[in-house]
């Protein structure tokens, strides 16, 4: 533990003792300090987020406006006038100071205004809000996905240790969490649509028709699924295993309980709380390998415009994109902390 | 309980006898032999491949363009004529040199971040903590992508993109773990007969928390070569002709119907080397366990 969360700690708190006063006053100050204590390290934490936030965007802001040449050359092309370039680049803001450009950037970004590409000259956000509507279900089917497999594979992994069907199921796992989604999706793509036909290559209809919707999203989701799955079946099967080692679960079995039972009745609840911090982070990579699988099956989601932006250096959108997607990952890392310490009693009032 | 943020299975427990020596145990760990045995395979294709190659991988030939494999290319050509084993050879150069370089930055600001941040509780640990914090936001893929729209994309931006995102895990692995050590009783004996702060962290912390750093730096390797594929794969790293596993992949792509053996080998070379390296990694986590219990 730091210092700054042993200083949270109760016995750095006044005892209830010290406060003296009338009757009611003292429940009503004592309920308040409760709550407060309860708050302060949710707010720390809040705090400590929004500074990370704030040191995020201007890691992106500096990073991608570092380089000189305006893009207001990119735009315009190599044949472009001085005079051409100058103009475009007043009427862009880009004469302005750095410091300015960013605070508008960012001003614009927190009241939720992705402002417009240079290149395209449609509303960021909206492109950005089309793409979501692809990224979002893919991510969420994934996961989906994963833990239909990760679940009931680590849990067999797990009563079936130190055999051999639970060696291989683990050795399956391992073999799993190295094959990238991009190879995922390729050899479903050769297996499932090239040989087979059962699936389109690739491309996606829009959601007017939401069954050819779901049908393209179907090898995607499976591509970034499977692999996430053999990730979550190894922190399964630690999570189940450590609960079959525990001392409680040894009693519950010496009342007569079958494993099964015994499991069902205390453990679950138990191995449940290290898989939640999984589900969050592995949630938060998911987002990050939708970018690669996107791609592999020109899915227009944010991958795909990210990439896009990237190679026509429409630098706003790879900016709004990039900060959408950090802020995304801290904000399921807030929530995994959070949780952890909502599921677990023995963590309240801790931070 | 766990220090705040630690991730599952980042911390580990000493008992500070991890010096005792216990040879030949190496050789009966599965993981050890078969990881270390892939990743010897890699390096070794990496190395001859500098030398020699059964083809030049750049040499195109059209008109043995798309061939089968046969005696005389083992693996079949690519749409250019060019040898598909010489190319995996050759990749194989990349996927270490990412591999290398990345675990090498990782390491070289993380170790000592991490020992800083155990070693001086209050201000400093708090300041490296909270830009640990910040690099969190970028996974290694997303960090490449913005520094590929920044100064271009090539395999100097890869290398910098995965060192630099997994810097935050060395940070609160080598934190975590030197926390524990400084924690201990001998330590806190060593502080009694006054040894600075510095020797402890040489004497004590280092050697107690190395296999676990080692076995980390592994992991991290293979999860290099995973994210380096992909970035290839997108266009956003190693440039068209070099070959890469990641290019391959990407260029294979168009003939996923007639001859999807261009999409097998690279995939299967992927593979290969990410599970050599993370079984290498959970093999010298294991054998860490077992002497720790013993």
């Amino acid at each position: 533990m730091s210092a700054d969360e042993s200083q949270l700690s109760p016995h750095h708190l006044p005892s209830g003792g010290a406060v003296r006063g009338q009757r009611g006053s003292r429940t009503l100050g004592t309920s308040l300090r409760r709550a407060g204590l309860a708050l302060l390290p949710l707010l720390r934490r809040l705090a400590t987020m929004v500074v990370a936030l704030f040191g995020a965007s201007v890691l992106v802001f500096v990073v991608l406006n570092v380089l000189p040449g305006s893009p207001a050359e990119v735009i315009l092309g190599t044949q472009a006038t001085p005079r051409a370039v100058q103009q475009l680049t007043a009427q862009l803001g880009l004469n302005k100071p750095l410091i300015n450009q960013y605070l508008d950037w960012m001003g614009n970004l927190v009241r939720g205004n992705f402002g417009v590409s240079y290149i395209s000259h449609q509303s960021i956000g909206s492109q950005i809000g089309q793409a979501l509507t692809v990224t979002g279900p893919l991510v969420l089917f994934a996961l989906l996905i994963g833990l239909l497999i990760g679940l009931p594979l680590g849990l067999a992994g797990a009563l079936r240790n130190g055999r051999v069907s639970g060696s291989l199921i683990g050795a399956m796992s391992q073999v799993g969490m190295a094959v990238p989604s991009v190879v995922a999706g390729l050899l479903l793509i050769v297996v499932l649509t090239v040989k087979l036909h059962i699936f389109p290559t690739s491309g996606f209809p829009g959601w007017s028709d939401p069954w050819q919707a779901l049908r393209a999203l179907v090898l995607p989701s499976f591509s970034l699924g499977v692999v996430e799955g053999a990730i979550m079946s190894r922190y399964v099967r630690a999570s189940i295993l450590e609960q079959l080692r525990s001392d409680y679960l040894r009693t519950a079995r010496s009342k007569g309980l079958r494993v099964g039972q015994a499991l069902r009745r205390h453990g679950f609840r138990n191995a449940a709380i290290p898989l939640v911090t999984v589900v969050g982070l592995e949630l938060a990579s998911l987002v990050v390998g939708a970018i690669v699988v996107e791609n592999v099956f020109s899915l227009p989601g944010l991958g795909l415009l990210l990439l896009d932006s990237v190679n026509n250096r429409d630098l706003i959108t790879v900016q709004d994109i990039a900060m959408l997607v950090a802020t995304t990952v801290l904000v399921l890392n807030l929530l995994v902390d959070l949780s952890y310490r909502l599921l677990d009693p023995r963590l309240k009032g801790t931070a | 309980m766990l220090p705040s943020g630690a991730r599952p299975g980042e911390i580990e427990v000493d008992d500070g006898f991890g010096d005792v020596e216990h040879h030949g145990r190496w050789l009966h760990n599965p993981s050890v032999v078969i990881g270390g045995g892939i990743v010897a395979l890699v390096v070794l294709s990496g190395i001859v491949s500098i030398f020699w190659t059964p083809y030049d991988p750049l040499a195109v030939n059209p008109s043995h363009a798309l061939a089968a494999p046969s005696m005389s290319h083992w693996l079949g050509t690519d749409e250019y004529g060019r040898d598909e084993f010489s190319r995996l050879m050759a990749s194989s150069q990349i996927a270490l040199f990412v591999g290398a370089l990345s675990v090498l930055i990782a390491t070289a600001v993380g170790i000592p971040a991490g020992l800083l941040a155990a070693a001086r509780e209050g201000a400093i640990s708090q300041v490296i903590l909270r830009l640990t914090d910040i690099l969190y936001g970028f996974p290694a893929l997303l960090a490449a992508v913005v520094l590929a729209a920044a100064f271009g994309a090539s395999k100097m931006t890869v290398v910098l993109a995965i060192g630099i995102a997994y810097i935050p895990v060395f940070i609160r692995v080598t934190r975590s773990n030197a926390l524990v050590v400084l924690n201990s009783e001998y330590v806190l004996a060593a502080r009694a007969y006054g040894r600075r702060t510095f020797a402890i962290l040489r004497r004590h912390v280092v050697p107690n928390i190395a296999t676990t750093i080692i076995a980390q730096m592994s992991l991290l390797f293979s999860l290099a070569i995973l994210a380096e594929a992909a970035l290839d794969f997108l266009g956003l790293g190693t440039v068209a002709p070099t070959a890469s596993w990641g290019t391959m992949l990407a260029s294979s792509q168009d003939y996923l119907g007639s001859d999807a053996l261009l999409t097998v080998w690279p995939s299967l070379a992927i593979v290969a080397c990410v599970l050599g390296f993370s079984l290498l990694g959970d093999g010298i986590s294991e054998l860490r366990e077992a002497r720790r219990r013993s």
